[in-house]
């Protein structure tokens, strides 16, 4: 049953369809949790004793900087079942993920350093968190720039799935070496979990929108998915049939 | 080819690429001269405070060891992807990553251990006090084979683009990061005079590990390139 699931999934056209489905069903639902977590954030929950209103640009920075180290461990794990089982599908996932995470990376230091003026008087600090944050942009530029100047596309999925795999081994130890070599940032708070250090009232709004930005990534790598298969498949029948009818 | 041993094929294939370089004298030199140039310029850059100098010089032997091992990079398996030899190697009977192994070690002998040698003249030339320059040849003896082996998954990624070089950097060099900061940091700590034992343990850690984990990679990654 499981394996029969797994190998329709592994068909193009069968993965492009139930995508179809499921992307309203993610952008609809992102919506709602993105609406939800973003009023609780910025007008039910409380000012902080000491940040004051500014930290609640925290709302997007912290599930940021989450999704850029999930993302690239979605890319990762994909990687490796598409380098070992050859499935097309999970290649896709690889692309489709890495201008998302580049993205939520890119998006996780800018709103960092916005916080950063006012809160540290300075917009950038050479600081572990920062640094690693930044390396990580740099481990996405990468991979995004050796898909791009890979011409077949499938060749250009695997090796970018053995540098993903490079990079996740890495990104543990570059973590640790940039905390080892200093630290300014201060130690999260949330994954405390059997007393997180803040108020249920901050902590809701954080978690929506954590979720509400995962259903984002999911609605968004559903529709890149969906436009690389029609790209990669373009040659084949059903798409042909596809064009066909969306031209009548 | 298969009554070929393990151990023989890799002496011949580390062999051949010893012969091949030292043909061409003059490539074999480019990495050091490159060393000293960059190392060089930065008293140049920052001023001649002999202060500012000794702080920045640990970090300066090392970016600069850096870029000479990322420029060296690209020659790793240039010519015999040309040639076509790499795929000769694939099709042996031997496993990929142990002959990938014999040209890493190969392009560390003729890149690496250059700036190995000279690093005690820029030791001297950027006030690193001569009490640090055991530790600083020691990281960079530990530290250099670590970015040819990273280095290894990047060329192997690379060799078939056309515009490879640039991609290059931007695939190895924020791996390069753990290795700058702890060969950085041991001679530093060295200057003071405080034991360097745990950086040279994480060095040598990170060595071992690149060296059982890069040259898989590699393979698996020049099969990609060439496929």
């Amino acid at each position: 049953m499981i394996i029969r699931f797994f190998h329709q999934m592994g068909s193009p056209r069968y993965f492009y369809n139930v995508a179809g489905k499921l992307v309203p069903w993610f952008m609809v639902s992102f919506l709602i949790t993105l609406v939800f977590g973003l009023y609780y954030g910025l007008f039910v929950a409380p000012p902080d004793y000491q940040q004051g209103e500014s930290y609640r640009i925290m709302y997007i920075h912290v599930p940021s900087a989450w999704m850029s180290m999930f993302i690239y461990v979605v890319m990762a794990v994909s990687g490796l079942i598409s380098l070992v089982w050859r499935i097309k599908m999970t290649e896709i996932v690889v692309i489709s993920s890495a201008t998302v995470g580049a993205s939520f990376t890119f998006l996780a230091l800018a709103t960092g350093s916005l916080w950063g003026k006012p809160m540290w008087g300075t917009w950038w600090v050479w600081d572990a968190r920062l640094t690693s944050e930044l390396i990580l942009l740099f481990l996405y530029l990468g991979i995004i720039a050796l898909h791009s100047a890979i011409e077949d596309k499938r060749v250009a999925a695997r090796a970018v799935s053995i540098l993903a795999l490079v990079g996740v081994v890495n990104i543990p130890i570059i973590h640790y070496s940039v905390e080892w070599w200093n630290t300014l940032h201060q130690p999260a708070s949330v994954t405390k979990f059997d007393k997180p250090s803040m108020d249920l009232s901050m902590l809701i709004p954080l978690l929506t929108m954590a979720i509400s930005f995962k259903l984002y990534y999911g609605a968004v790598v559903l529709m890149r998915a969906r436009a690389e298969i029609v790209e990669r498949e373009r040659n084949s029948r059903w798409v042909q049939e596809l064009v066909e009818q969306e031209a009548k | 080819m298969s009554t070929l041993s393990l151990t023989s094929a890799f002496s011949l294939l580390l062999k051949r690429d010893l012969v091949l370089a030292y043909r061409r004298r003059s490539e074999l030199v480019n990495p050091m001269l490159f060393f000293v140039l960059v190392t060089a310029m930065f008293p140049l850059g920052i001023g001649n405070d002999p202060k500012l100098i000794e702080a920045v010089g640990p970090g300066v032997v090392w970016v600069a060891a850096l870029l000479a091992s990322l420029l060296s990079l690209d020659s790793m398996f240039r010519s015999d992807f040309d040639d076509g030899s790499l795929e000769q190697f694939m099709l042996s009977a031997h496993p990929v990553s142990v002959l990938v192994l014999a040209k890493i070690l190969a392009h560390w002998l003729v890149t690496g251990l250059p700036l190995f040698i000279v690093a005690p003249l820029l030791a001297v030339l950027l006030n690193i006090p001569s009490s640090a320059i055991p530790t600083l040849m020691l990281t960079l003896i530990l530290g250099t084979p670590v970015l040819s082996l990273i280095g290894s998954v990047g060329v192997a990624l690379t060799v078939g683009l056309r515009r490879g070089g640039v991609i290059l950097s931007l695939l190895v060099l924020p791996l390069y990061v753990p290795v700058l900061i702890f060969g950085t940091d041991a001679v530093k700590t060295a200057i003071i005079g405080i034991p360097t034992t745990a950086q040279i343990s994480i060095l040598g850690a990170m060595l071992v590990g690149s060296l059982v984990l890069a040259p898989m990679a590699t393979a698996a990654s020049l099969r990609i390139s060439l496929s």
